[in-house]
């Protein structure tokens, strides 16, 4: 059943219909309404039984999820950007000891400079911490990937972060399904973990491993990933039997049909995308689109799969590698190694900078006519660049960049 | 004192047990039937303190609880010389995340109990660089919230583990490999000290206490004190490290009984914020008898004459002695 | 469960570990040999008789004091108790009252009418001991309890020796000493009173004696001649008692006794004089309270008696009611005149200046030699030069004290028994000591000595009833307890307990401990924090 929600709340909905045992809050924008929602249902006893603890830090927040499920229960939280990075160590940890956490990330720039807008720098900065990120393409999606974040993780004994883009999803407002207990209890068993804190087969949990065994250790992460490339069609399907929608895939393919330029993206950008392409399909241009949903574990045979027709490849980046280009890019790049399709990186919508139809069908167009470079920054403001360039020519010592920019940027030109 | 007197045999409440004793007045350490929560094979030194104080404080916690309990461990010694795998040491649930979160993990665990609705008790345990350093946050927190937890700081004055390094727990003046004995001012600086203790009571904590592993029936007493409480619980239990501090690896507990008997170490309880009862000082003697032992606080000692921070020391430890009466004796 | 690979392990999987190839030195369990047995001239095992005291079993404790020594009531008031001297833990607080907690043991065995353990079956030899004083009467216990046939043949008309004819009542009633004589006639001995023994071989021979036991003390005062208008009122310490004992007409003592001598005898005499109605009782002794013989607590109820002391004085002569004293002065050399003198008021003057050995019986004896000073010389085994002739007590060589004396007795029973066999005997070799270095008395708790009751000071100075009472149940045990175990394992749990290995095996209620080998890595926590010293560490060999 339809209904006007914000996708903060509605994600705070489905996942009470989880039933989670613990959830640890703090605060961090944006993902702060969605704990809120959660308070809220708790202290209602919608969601009961349920512990819903405000910690001191990200760190904690983690901590306490990982604490709750090696004893067995059901545990959440969410957080985002800088949130993410304070607790990094134990997001490896807890991927590490195979716990089953589900972990909603509000999408957001990293400082400095500090920015609370959307991008995707915080996941690609946790890309490799051995959890399975999922990018939603749109607020329902975001909702109902978290079902399946859940019987994902309690399967493979790994923990899933449901990556959602700030603001642009998390705040938007739009009619959205919520779907039923029913319907959630159908899909998603009990939690039956496959290591517990119990006193009745008191185990150690978390040894130290030496080189001996360590390598295994990491090829079993890898391979739960690879796991998790079969798994992960079978029960979106599953599930779409069940909610009478497609949400998550390894990968979302959008008029891909006889494309010779095909767009790579991830996240909300994807809708943006579809639009332009379909003005741009409207022009003749053969033109298609790949929302990838799973980026960890990343589908390489799939996607090298759906871009083989294609004669150029563009990744819409939503975070930067100084001094490299795009992560993203750099993933599709090994899908597509030993042959001959060129893959441009497009860096685009940092900080929030708004992606609009205008510029990506200019983008696209110019793309298609091969005229792009390897890297692109999409919307740079040029002039400001050159300015800030030449006064680091004239002396070291030129004050913080950003602020310079900023200034730049606002001066009347 | 007098129903002590007439209690209390040849050997009164410090031994660990006796014969004589109603196996009742035994410490838990005296049976057999001990959980032995952590077992033989463990990898920690010959004489190692912080193995001592973890055994004695989780058999005490097993039997205070039934054995429903599971410990929640930080890095450091304690988890590198118990679990290097295959192998652990542990016969207790437990678990090892990371060295600064063992709070915040206890939390999750102590919440899981919770909502399952099992009776099942938990403990953290770090050492002082995991507790007093790094870990501080996660703690202040688990304290603030008044998580059901015990936490359990086995204080060896530095981080043991990697090498003997200086942590907020160091005395002054002692030798670490980063306050080495050199320059003017040889070993750890004078700062102004942080009491774990003290700052645990300043959250209002239903129970805070320090223990060593001299004093075991004090230790037990206290650990099973603590496990009759529910919320945030905090015990601060002085381990000597021969390997840290250089002293012989037979000297362990005698150093630990030296740091309290000199008034350094102070061993008391405090309920709800205050300080309710202090281990009287049975044979004071002065820091001297304490820092010579210890190699640590060697360059004190080899001038021609004693070094004057000694006396610093000294009045550090009389005025442990006035706050904490802990010769009740002795009027301040 | 399954368990993930390597980071999730089975509990107490370490024990595959054996940590015990780290060790260099490894812990042993020892006895040592606590300071009281090592000093008790009985032989007594103190440590452990306490160790059974000390759980209430108080009749395994007596008859563990009973291998030793057959007279507990007795030695408990009348030994000058070595151990308590040598108690380390009159180191640590106050020496353990030993003395006190034999007396109760040995009062309760009177009470409760306890026999001797059973006597081992006949030899068919028979063994004559001469003497019936404490060294005769724990030899023939000895002998006889090794089953041979015992008789006892003393001079005297009541058994007990010195135990009746020299100490006071007040310090040794009598009933005390009857009852643990019967003890011993019970056991099949044969007593033979008044009757002396002036023809040893032929005493032997007629009665067809295996082997000799002879201990007939030293019963004869040693006398000095001082010029005096009337010989009559000098007296001398031991006659003087013994006429008391034996209940005969009071000797008229006058009001002012003076004692001449600083032993205890000296002070028995003068405390005696107090209670039969003298108004003073001076004790002259030549030297200063630091060298005097008698023992500290005897001065000390003397004085509190009223007994009044001159220090280094010297008796010069007797007159009519008065008595002329020479002032000494103490030199490294001794003490020596000054010429100084002083007259003080006394009627009768005791001389209490040792006694000798009536040497008679022996000297026609073949073989049997004498030292300078009148005493039976003997060898190792208290042997005399005539075979089968063994000798003891006060009449041999050592110092002359009841306790000594019931040694003696059983030492030769042990030689004479040998002797009889046919064989030799070796005592076991002695544990070295455990000393108080070797403790850690930390572990102690502060526990004062049990005070026994005292007679009230009326009472202590018109009567001969018992000056020091007993202990009773609650008082005995808790004094008992406070005993260090010096040197051997009393069960405390310590090693147990403080192994961070847990390589210490328990094996339950008097079986002690063992090390577990395969996990010990030798720190030596367990032997440091051993509160009496019962732990060593030794090298590994290899």
């Amino acid at each position: 059943m339809l209904k006007q929600l914000e996708c903060s709340r509605a994600i705070a909905e489905v996942i009470a219909r989880c039933r989670p045992e613990v959830i640890c809050a703090y605060p961090i924008t944006p993902q702060t309404h969605i704990v809120e929602a959660l308070s809220e249902l708790c202290r209602t006893g919608e969601l009961a039984p349920c512990e819903y603890i405000n910690v001191e830090s990200e760190t904690s927040a983690l901590s306490v999820a990982v604490g709750a499920s090696a004893a067995g229960a059901r545990a959440y939280t969410a957080t985002a950007s800088q949130g993410l990075l304070h607790m990094a160590e134990v997001v490896y940890n807890a991927a590490g000891l195979g716990l089953p956490i589900v972990m909603t990330l509000g999408n957001r720039a990293l400082g400095a400079p500090i920015n609370i807008w959307n991008d995707h720098s915080d996941a690609m900065a946790l890309k490799d911490a051995g959890w399975i990120q999922l990018f939603a393409r749109d607020s329902q999606e975001a909702v109902d990937l978290h079902i399946l974040a859940f019987r994902l993780a309690e399967e493979l004994s790994i923990p899933v972060m449901v990556c959602v883009d700030g603001f642009v999803l998390t705040h938007s407002v739009e009619p959205l399904d919520v779907p039923s207990q029913e319907q959630v209890d159908r899909f998603l068993p009990p939690y039956h973990p496959v290591q517990v804190l119990d006193v009745s087969d008191p185990v150690s949990i978390g040894a130290m491993v030496g080189p001996e065994a360590y390598t295994e250790v990491r090829y079993l992460a890898h391979h739960k990933q690879q796991r998790a490339l079969e798994r992960l069609p079978e029960l979106a399907a599953e599930l779409a039997v069940i909610l009478g929608r497609t949400s998550g895939a390894l990968l979302h393919p959008y008029r891909l049909d006889d494309a010779e330029t095909i767009v790579v993206a991830m996240g909300s950008v994807t809708g943006t995308i579809e639009v332009a392409i379909d003005e741009l399909r409207a022009t003749g241009l053969a033109i298609g689109a790949i929302a990838l949903c799973a980026f960890r574990p990343f589908p390489l045979v799939e996607l090298a799969q759906a871009l083989a027709p294609a004669k150029r490849v563009i990744v819409i980046e939503r975070s930067l590698a100084p001094g490299l280009g795009g992560a993203l890019a750099s993933n599709v790049r090994m899908a597509l190694q030993g042959g001959a399709i060129p893959v441009r990186t497009v860096i685009a919508g940092l900080g929030g900078r708004p992606i609009t139809r205008v510029s990506l069908r200019r983008l696209f167009t110019s793309a298609a006519q091969d005229a792009l470079d390897d890297l692109t920054f999409l919307d740079l403001d040029t002039g400001a660049i050159d300015r800030e360039l030449a006064r680091w020519g004239d002396q070291r010592r030129s004050g913080p960049s950003a602020e310079n920019l900023l200034r730049d940027t606002r001066r009347p030109r | 004192m007098s129903d002590q007197r007439i209690r209390f045999y040849q050997t009164g409440t410090f031994t660990v047990g006796n014969r004589l004793l109603d196996p009742s007045d035994r410490a838990v350490q005296a049976s057999t039937a001990r959980a032995n929560a952590l077992t033989s094979g463990h990898r920690a030194c010959q004489g190692c303190g912080e193995a001592l104080g973890a055994r004695y404080v989780l058999d005490a916690a097993m039997r205070a609880t039934g054995n429903q309990l599971i410990a929640v461990n930080a890095t450091g010694c304690l988890e590198v010389f118990t679990t290097p795998s295959p192998e652990t040491a542990w016969q207790l649930p437990w678990l090892h995340s990371l060295f600064g979160n063992a709070a915040a993990v206890a939390t999750g665990v102590a919440a899981a109990m919770r909502v399952k609705g099992k009776p099942v008790r938990v403990i953290a345990q770090g050492g002082d660089g995991g507790t007093t350093d790094i870990g501080f946050g996660c703690l202040s927190g688990m304290f603030e919230r008044n998580d059901d937890v015990l936490y359990v700081c086995y204080d060896n004055e530095g981080y043991m583990n990697t090498g003997v390094q200086r942590s907020s727990a160091t005395p002054p003046t002692a030798r670490t490999a980063t306050t080495p004995a050199m320059g003017p001012e040889r070993g750890n600086v004078f700062g102004t000290g942080k009491s774990l203790p003290l700052l645990a009571m300043a959250h209002n904590l239903p129970y805070v206490a320090t223990a060593t592993v001299a004093d075991l029936h004090d230790l037990e007493a206290k650990v099973t004190c603590a496990m009759g409480i529910h919320g945030a619980r905090y015990l601060h239990v002085l381990v000597p490290c021969p390997l840290g501090w250089g002293h012989p690896t037979d000297e362990t507990i005698r150093m630990a009984r030296l740091a309290a008997e000199c008034g350094l170490f102070p061993v008391f309880e405090a309920v709800d914020g205050e300080v309710v009862s202090s281990t009287p000082i049975r044979r004071r003697v002065p820091v001297e008898a304490y820092l010579r032992g210890q190699k640590r606080f060697a360059h004190l000692f080899d001038g021609p004459t004693p070094d004057p921070r000694i006396a610093r020391l000294q009045a550090l430890a009389d005025q442990n002695i006035r706050r904490f009466r802990l010769q009740p004796e002795v009027t301040p | 469960m399954k368990l993930p690979f390597a980071i999730t392990l089975d509990p107490g999987s370490s024990r595959h570990n054996h940590t015990g190839a780290w060790r260099t030195q490894r812990p042993v369990y020892v006895d040592r040999l606590p300071p009281c047995n090592a000093t008790c001239p009985a032989g007594e095992n103190i440590q452990h008789w306490l160790f059974l005291a000390e759980s209430g079993d108080y009749r395994a404790a007596w008859e563990a004091i009973l291998a030793d020594n057959p007279l507990p009531a007795v030695m408990g008031r009348a030994c000058y108790h070595t151990c308590e001297t040598a108690c380390n833990r009159a180191k640590v607080d106050e020496a353990v009252g030993i003395h006190a907690i034999e007396r109760f043991l040995g009062d309760l065995a009177i009470e409760h009418k306890w026999p001797a353990p059973p006597c081992a079956p006949a030899t068919g030899k028979k063994v004559l001991v001469i003497g019936a004083g404490p060294s005769g009467l724990a030899a023939a216990y000895h002998l006889a309890r090794l089953g041979h046939a015992v008789t006892i043949r003393d001079a005297m008309p009541r058994a007990g020796g010195m135990m009746r004819y020299g100490i006071p009542r007040y310090r040794l009633p009598r009933e005390i000493v009857d009852a643990e004589i019967q003890r011993i006639v019970d056991l099949g001995v044969t007593l033979e009173l008044g009757v002396r023994v002036d023809d040893l071989p032929g005493a032997i021979a007629a009665g067809g004696f295996d082997a000799c036991f002879a201990a007939v003390g030293a019963h004869l005062a040693k006398r000095i001649d001082l010029p005096a208008p009337d010989a009559t009122r000098i007296l001398d310490a031991i006659g003087l008692l013994r006429e008391i004992e034996q209940g005969g007409v009071a000797p008229l003592l006058g009001r002012r006794v003076v004692v001449y001598g600083g032993g205890n005898t000296a002070l028995d005499v003068a405390r005696t004089a107090r209670r039969m109605g003298a108004a003073d009782a001076v004790i002259v002794y030549r030297r200063t309270q630091a060298e005097m013989p008698a023992h500290e607590d005897e001065l000390r109820e003397a004085l509190e008696e009223g007994v009044q002391v001159r220090w280094l004085s010297t008796v010069a002569s007797l007159g009519d009611g008065d008595i002329t004293i020479e002032k000494m002065r103490m030199t490294l050399a001794g003490p020596v005149p000054t010429g100084e003198f002083e007259t003080i008021a006394g009627d009768t003057l005791v001389l209490a200046l040792g006694q000798a050995v009536d040497l008679a019986p022996l000297r026609a004896v073949p073989g049997v030699a004498f030292t300078r000073d009148g005493s039976v010389e003997v060898d190792g085994a208290l042997m005399t030069g005539h075979p089968g002739l063994f000798c003891g007590g006060d009449m041999v060589p050592a110092e002359r004290t009841i306790t000594v004396a019931v040694g003696h007795g059983k030492k030769a029973a042990r030689h004479i028994d040998a002797y009889l066999r046919g064989t030799t005997y070796a005592p076991a070799p002695k544990h070295a000591p455990a000393t108080l270095e070797r403790l850690n008395p930390w572990y102690y708790s502060d526990a004062e000595r049990t005070v026994q009751p005292q007679l009230e000071m009326a009472r202590r100075q018109g009567t001969f009833e018992e000056v020091h009472g007993g202990l009773d149940t609650s008082t005995a045990l808790f004094e008992a307890r406070r005993c260090l175990s010096c040197g051997n394992c009393f069960e405390c749990d310590n090693c147990f307990g403080v192994c961070p290995d847990n390589a210490v095996i328990k094996l339950g209620p008097g079986l002690g401990f063992r090390i577990d080998l395969d996990f010990c890595k030798g720190c030596g926590l367990c032997a440091k924090e051993c509160p009496c010293g019962a732990i060593d560490m030794i090298a590994e060999q290899t």
